[in-house]
C-alpha cells in the first residue's frame, strides 16, 4: 500500500504541469497599490466583477521595463493588464511586450483625449510628481526644487522616487536650468554629471521611495521632512486620513499612464472587456472624487464638480509651470541612465 | 528486502530523490548552468562570431565582418518574422548587458540593414550608428559567441574582458558587487558575533538552570524561532518607525526623534533577534556536554577563573561554539526580506541584487553569477560545518 | 565572574528576544490607529478589517491549503527515505543525505529565482500545485532529519523479528516500526508545515494573487502602508506558531527512547 502511495504521489507530480496548464487563470489587473489602488478598486474592479459575474484578481507593482521584459522572457507571465508609464509604453510597444490595442473592442480611438491613444495602450490617469510637506511639522514648505535640495534652510530627510526618471530632472530644476532646457541638457553626458552632482550633495539626506503608497507615509510618520509625491496620494491622505498636507506645484513633472495588456495574454477578450468597462465616461468620473488624478474618457471631466476639477494637474493654476515628462527621452536613455543610477544609490 | 537491502533503499529513496530532482536540484542546476553558459548571440550573429575569430581586438574589424554581420542581421529578420522566436530582441537583451545601448543598437541596425546597399558593408553599418566603429562594440559581440563564457562571472566581481582579451577592472564608477559582497560578508559576520555574545550568557544559563527557570528561559529562545520571521521583521517596523514605539518611548524622556529604521543599525538588530535562537541552541547543546567536573577539576588544581575558562571550558565547547556560528553566518549571507524591509539601498545583500537582475532587469546570468558566489560562500561554511558537527542541524533534532 | 552578572545578562538577552512580538500584539486590539502606545482604547477592529477584507482571510485559507499539502506531499516522500537512510551506511548514506538536506542550506532566494525560471515555461507559476511542491522541497529536510532521529530509538531487531514471524517487509514497517516511530513522523510534517507557513521569497517569485500566502500578505502590507491589519494578522500567525510549538513538544515527548 506504502509504495502505491508512493507511486501515486510521483505520478501526480509529473502530472502537475499538465494540470496547471488546463486550468483557466482568473483576469489579473495591475496597478500602484495604496490609496490610489483602493480607489480603483471601489471605482473599477468591485463594479466590473459585479456587472460581469467574474473574477478579477488585483496584483500591484512598483513599475520598471525590466519587471515586464523578465515575465515575457522567462515564459512565467501571469498577468494581463498592467498600468504602466509613458516610457514604458513605448519601450514595450517596442520591443513587443505588449498586445495591440483593440480600440474598436473599447469604444473606438475618438472616445479618449487625443494623448491616451497609442497604438499599444489606452490612457488611465493623468497625474504630476510634486513636492509634498507636512503643514502640521513645517508651516513655512519648500516653494521650488532649490529649496527641496537646500538642506541648510529646510533639514531633515527628503524622498525621492528610486530610479533616474523624474529624480535626474529634479536635480537639473533644482540646480538652476530652466524647464524647456531640461531634456536638451540631460542628452548631454555632462547634464548627466551635472545631476548627479546635484543629487551628490544631498544624498546622505535622501531616503529612496519604490511605492506611491510611501510618501504619504513616510509624511505622516514623520520619517522624512518633504518628498516627491504622486499628487492624488497626497491629496487622498488629507481627504481620508485627516492630514494637512501641503502641495507645492512650482515646476511639478506631469505625465500620463496606460493601460496595456500583456503580450500572450490568454484572458485578452475579458481584459478588453475590462478596458472597455473602465473606459466609460460615467465610470471614470468616479475615480477624481476619491483621488484627484485625472482620466481620459471624452466627457468624463464634464461630470465633475469645480472643487474636483481644480485640484486635477491639469487645473491651468498646476499646469502653468509644469514639465511634461519627455517619452522619447526616457526611450532613448532609460537603460543607460537606470544602470548608471542603481549603481550610483547601491554604493 | 531479504533478497538485497541496498535495492530496497534504492527504491524507498527513489521517490523522494527523484522529486528534488525535478523540484530543486535541476532548477537550480539550470539556473546556475547560465552563470556560465551563452547562448544567445551565437545563433543570431554565427557569421559575425566566426568572422571575429581571428579579430586582434584593437581597433574595429575589416570588411568580412561588417559583411558578416550585415548578412546574420537580415538571415535574422527573415527569421523572427516567419517564426516570431524574438531572436535579435534576446541577442541584443544579453549585448545590452555588456554593453549598454545595444538594446537600441542592434534592433535598428537590423532594421536599417534589410534594405539593400550598394558599396562595402563598412560604409553602410557605420552610417547606421558610430557604434559600430567602435572596437568594444564588436568586442561585446566576440565575449558573448558561447557556447561558454566568463563574461557574468567576471561581471559579479566587478571584472571585465576588453576587446583585446585582458581581464581588467570596471571602471571605479561602476563597480557595485566587491562592495556588496565585503558588505554581505560584514554584516553576516557583525551579526554572528552579536549572536555569539548575547547567546552566550543566555545558553549558559538555560544549560546550568534546572526547574521551571531553565524551561522558561528555554521557551524564551523557542517562541520566536517558531514565530515567523515575517512577523517578527514587522515586529521591528513597528517598533522603529519614526513614530513607532521606541521613539514613541524615546519621547517621553524628551529624546529623538530617532531615525531608527531604513538603515545599517536596524538590519543588524532584527537579523540578530532573527538568528540568535540558531546560536543558542547549538551553545545549550554545547554547555550541556560539558562535564562540570573538569573546569572544577582546574579551579581546585589553582587555575585562575580566565585561565580555566580559556585553558578547559573553550576547547571543550569550541565544536559547539563553531556549530553555532556558522549556521548563524550562513543563513545571514542569504538574507534577503529583513534588509528589503528595514535597509535602505545601500544595506541590501547579496540576496537582493539576485533578485534584483533575476526580476526587475532581465539578466539571468548575472543574477546565475552573484548565486554561484552566494552558494560558493555557502559552501565553504557547510563544509566546515561537517567537518565539526556531522550534518545534523540541533534546532530541528 | 558572579553569577549575578550572567543571569543579568541572560535575562537581558531573553527579553530582547521576547520583547519586540510582546510589545506588538497589544497594539492588534487599539482602538485607534496609531503604531504606538498608550491605546486610545481597546477594541476588535483590526481583526474585524482582517476577516472582512478581499485579502487576508484569502491569504490565510492559501497558507493552510499550501501548508498543508507541502507537508502531506514532504512526508510521504520523506518518512520511507529516511527509513532507508536509517540503514544506509558509508557513502551512498553521505550522498543521499545530502541531496535531501540541501535545501536547508541553499539560501531561498537562489531557489526561488530557480524555480521562478524552471517553472515558468511549463506553467506552475501563479498556481497552487507550483507552490505546494517548492514547499514541499524545503520542507523535506526537516521531515527526514526528524524521522531519522526517532528512528535512533527504534530497534532493528524488531524488524528482524516480525519477519521471522512471517511479516512482508512493507508489513513489517507499517505494523512495528511506524506505530513507534509516529510521533517523530508527526513532529516532522509540523516542521514542514512551519517551514511552509514562515516562507516567504519563493513566494515573492512564484505565487500569483490568487496563492498569496499570509506572510506574502503581510510583506505587501509592510511594503504598502503598515495598518495595524497587518499587526492583527501578525497576532494570528503569532497564536498558530505557539500552537505548533506546544504540538512538537507534546510529540517529542511521546517519542521513544
Amino acid at each position: 500500500m506504502f509504495r502505491r502511495t508512493m507511486l501515486n504521489g510521483t505520478l501526480a507530480a509529473a502530472a502537475l504541469p499538465v494540470v496547471a496548464r488546463a486550468q483557466g487563470r482568473d483576469l489579473t489587473v495591475v496597478s500602484w497599490g495604496g490609496a490610489y489602488q483602493d480607489a480603483q478598486r471601489e471605482v473599477f474592479f468591485r463594479p466590473f466583477q459585479q456587472q460581469m459575474r467574474t473574477r478579477l484578481l488585483e496584483e500591484t507593482w512598483d513599475g520598471g521595463i525590466g519587471v515586464l521584459r523578465s515575465r515575457i522572457a522567462s515564459g512565467a507571465n501571469t498577468w494581463d493588464v498592467v498600468q504602466v508609464e509613458s516610457e514604458e509604453l513605448l519601450i514595450g510597444a517596442e520591443e513587443g511586450l505588449f498586445e495591440p490595442m483593440d480600440w474598436a473592442a473599447i469604444g473606438g480611438r475618438d472616445a479618449y483625449m487625443p494623448e491616451a491613444v497609442n497604438d499599444h495602450g489606452v490612457g488611465a490617469i493623468l497625474y504630476s510628481f510634486i513636492i509634498a510637506y507636512d503643514r502640521a511639522r513645517m508651516a513655512q514648505g519648500p516653494e521650488n526644487w532649490a529649496d527641496f535640495f537646500d538642506t541648510a534652510k529646510f533639514p531633515g530627510k527628503r524622498g525621492m522616487r528610486r530610479g533616474p526618471k523624474t529624480t535626474l530632472e529634479m536635480a537639473l530644476l533644482a540646480d538652476g536650468v530652466q524647464p524647456l532646457r531640461v531634456y536638451s541638457t540631460l542628452a548631454t553626458p555632462a547634464g548627466v554629471d551635472r545631476a548627479f552632482r546635484k543629487l551628490d550633495s544631498i544624498k546622505a539626506d535622501l531616503a529612496w521611495f519604490e511605492r506611491g503608497a510611501q510618501p504619504p507615509q513616510w509624511l505622516a510618520s514623520g520619517e522624512v521632512a518633504m518628498t516627491v509625491a504622486y499628487n492624488g496620494r497626497i491629496a487622498a491622505a488629507n481627504a481620508t486620513d485627516g492630514r494637512n498636507f501641503a502641495i507645492t506645484w512650482t515646476n511639478n513633472l506631469f505625465t500620463l499612464d496606460s493601460w496595456v495588456i500583456m503580450k500572450g495574454s490568454p484572458n485578452r477578450a475579458r481584459a478588453l472587456e475590462f478596458l472597455k468597462f473602465v473606459g466609460q465616461p460615467e465610470v471614470q468620473a468616479g475615480l477624481p472624487p476619491r483621488i484627484p488624478y485625472g482620466v481620459t474618457a471624452v466627457g468624463a471631466n464634464g461630470r465633475l464638480t469645480s472643487a474636483v476639477l481644480a485640484q486635477l494637474p491639469t487645473a491651468p493654476a498646476n499646469i502653468a509651470t509644469a514639465l511634461q515628462i519627455n517619452d522619447r527621452f526616457w526611450l532613448d536613455n532609460l537603460d543607460r541612465l537606470t544602470q548608471r543610477f542603481n549603481t550610483w544609490v547601491s554604493r | 528486502m531479504r533478497a538485497s537491502p541496498r535495492l530496497a533503499s534504492a527504491l524507498l529513496t527513489a521517490p523522494l530523490l527523484l522529486f528534488l530532482m525535478l523540484s530543486f536540484v535541476a532548477p537550480i542546476g539550470a539556473f546556475l548552468w547560465r552563470a556560465v553558459s551563452d547562448t544567445e548571440v551565437a545563433p543570431v550573429l554565427p557569421r559575425t562570431i566566426a568572422a571575429l575569430a581571428a579579430w586582434d581586438g584593437t581597433v574595429a574589424p575589416d570588411e568580412a565582418a561588417f559583411a558578416a554581420l550585415v548578412e546574420d542581421l537580415r538571415a535574422a529578420r527573415e527569421r523572427d518574422r516567419a517564426g516570431g522566436a524574438g531572436g535579435i530582441a534576446r541577442a541584443a537583451s544579453r549585448l545590452n548587458a555588456d554593453r549598454p545601448g545595444f538594446r537600441g543598437l542592434l534592433p535598428m541596425t537590423a532594421r536599417r540593414v534589410e534594405a539593400p546597399f550598394e558599396g562595402p558593408a563598412r560604409a553602410a553599418v557605420l552610417a547606421i550608428s558610430e557604434e559600430w566603429g567602435d572596437a568594444e562594440t564588436w568586442g561585446a559581440i566576440r565575449r558573448a559567441g558561447g557556447p561558454l563564457s566568463s563574461f557574468h562571472v567576471l561581471a559579479a566581481l566587478d571584472l571585465r574582458q576588453d576587446a583585446a582579451g585582458r581581464v581588467r577592472a570596471v571602471p571605479e564608477d561602476q563597480r557595485v558587487f566587491g562592495t556588496v559582497l565585503a558588505r554581505s560578508l560584514w554584516i553576516s559576520l557583525l551579526v554572528t558575533g552579536a549572536c555569539l555574545a548575547l547567546g552566550w550568557p543566555l545558553a549558559w544559563l538555560i544549560a546550568t538552570t534546572r526547574g521551571w527557570a531553565g524551561t522558561l528561559l528555554l521557551g524564551a529562545v523557542l517562541l520566536p524561532f517558531w514565530i515567523s520571521l515575517v512577523v517578527r521583521t514587522a515586529a521591528w517596523m513597528v517598533l522603529l518607525q519614526r513614530e513607532g514605539v521606541v521613539n514613541a518611548a524615546l519621547g517621553g524622556l524628551g529624546i529623538g526623534p530617532l531615525p531608527l529604521m531604513m538603515n545599517r543599525f536596524a538590519v543588524v538588530l532584527a537579523m540578530v533577534h532573527i538568528l540568535l535562537p540558531f546560536m543558542v541552541l547549538p551553545l545549550v547543546a554545547a554547555f550541556r556536554g560539558l562535564d562540570p567536573a573538569l573546569p572544577r577539576a582546574a579551579a581546585s588544581l589553582g587555575a585562575p577563573p580566565w585561565r580555566v575558562f580559556r585553558r578547559v571550558t573553550l576547547p571543550l565547547c569550541l565544536p559547539g561554539i563553531a556549530a553555532g556560528c556558522i549556521l548563524v553566518f550562513i543563513q545571514a549571507l542569504g538574507f534577503y526580506v529583513t534588509p528589503a524591509l528595514l535597509g535602505g539601498p545601500s544595506d541590501q545583500m547579496l540576496a537582493w541584487f539576485v533578485g534584483f537582475y533575476a526580476t526587475r532587469s532581465v539578466n539571468w546570468g548575472l543574477a546565475a553569477a552573484l548565486s554561484l558566489l552566494l552558494l560558493v560562500a555557502v559552501g565553504v561554511c557547510v563544509a566546515l560545518y561537517g567537518r565539526l558537527a556531522g550534518f545534523r542541524r540541533p534546532g530541528a533534532a | 565572574m558572579g553569577r549575578g552578572l550572567i543571569w543579568a545578562a541572560g535575562v537581558l538577552v531573553a527579553a530582547f528576544l521576547l520583547a519586540p512580538i510582546l510589545a506588538i500584539l497589544p497594539l492588534s486590539f487599539s482602538a485607534g490607529s496609531f503604531l504606538f502606545y498608550p491605546l486610545p482604547g481597546l477594541s476588535l477592529r483590526w481583526y474585524r478589517d482582517f476577516f472582512g477584507s478581499d485579502f487576508w482571510l484569502p491569504a490565510l485559507w492559501n497558507s493552510l491549503v499550501i501548508g498543508g499539502a507541502a507537508a502531506g506531499l514532504a512526508t510521504v516522500l520523506g518518512v520511507p527515505a529516511a527509513f532507508a537512510l536509517w540503514r544506509l551506511r558509508g557513502a551512498l548514506r553521505a550522498v543521499v543525505l545530502g541531496v535531501v538536506l540541501a535545501p536547508m542550506v541553499v539560501p531561498v532566494i537562489v531557489v526561488a529565482v530557480a524555480l521562478l525560471l524552471a517553472f515558468g515555461p511549463v506553467g506552475l507559476v501563479a498556481t497552487h500545485a507550483g507552490m505546494i511542491v517548492a514547499h514541499a522541497a524545503l520542507g523535506v529536510p526537516f521531515v527526514v532529519v526528524t524521522v531519522l532521529a526517532s528512528l535512533e530509538g527504534f530497534d532493528a531487531v524488531q524488524l528482524r523479528a516480525a519477519a521471522a514471524c512471517g511479516a512482508g517487509p512493507v508489513r513489517a514497517f507499517l505494523r512495528v516500526c511506524l506505530p513507534q516511530i509516529a510521533p517523530g513522523v508527526a513532529a516532522g510534517a509540523v516542521f514542514a508545515f512551519a517551514t511552509s507557513l514562515d516562507e516567504v521569497v519563493v513566494a515573492l517569485f512564484i505565487a500569483g494573487p490568487a496563492q498569496r500566502t499570509l506572510p506574502r500578505q503581510m510583506f505587501a502590507g509592510l511594503n504598502d502602508t503598515i495598518s495595524l491589519t497587518t499587526a492583527a494578522a501578525a497576532a494570528m500567525l503569532v497564536v498558530v506558531s505557539v500552537v505548533l510549538l506546544l504540538v512538537v513538544g507534546w510529540l517529542r515527548r511521546r517519542a521513544p527512547g
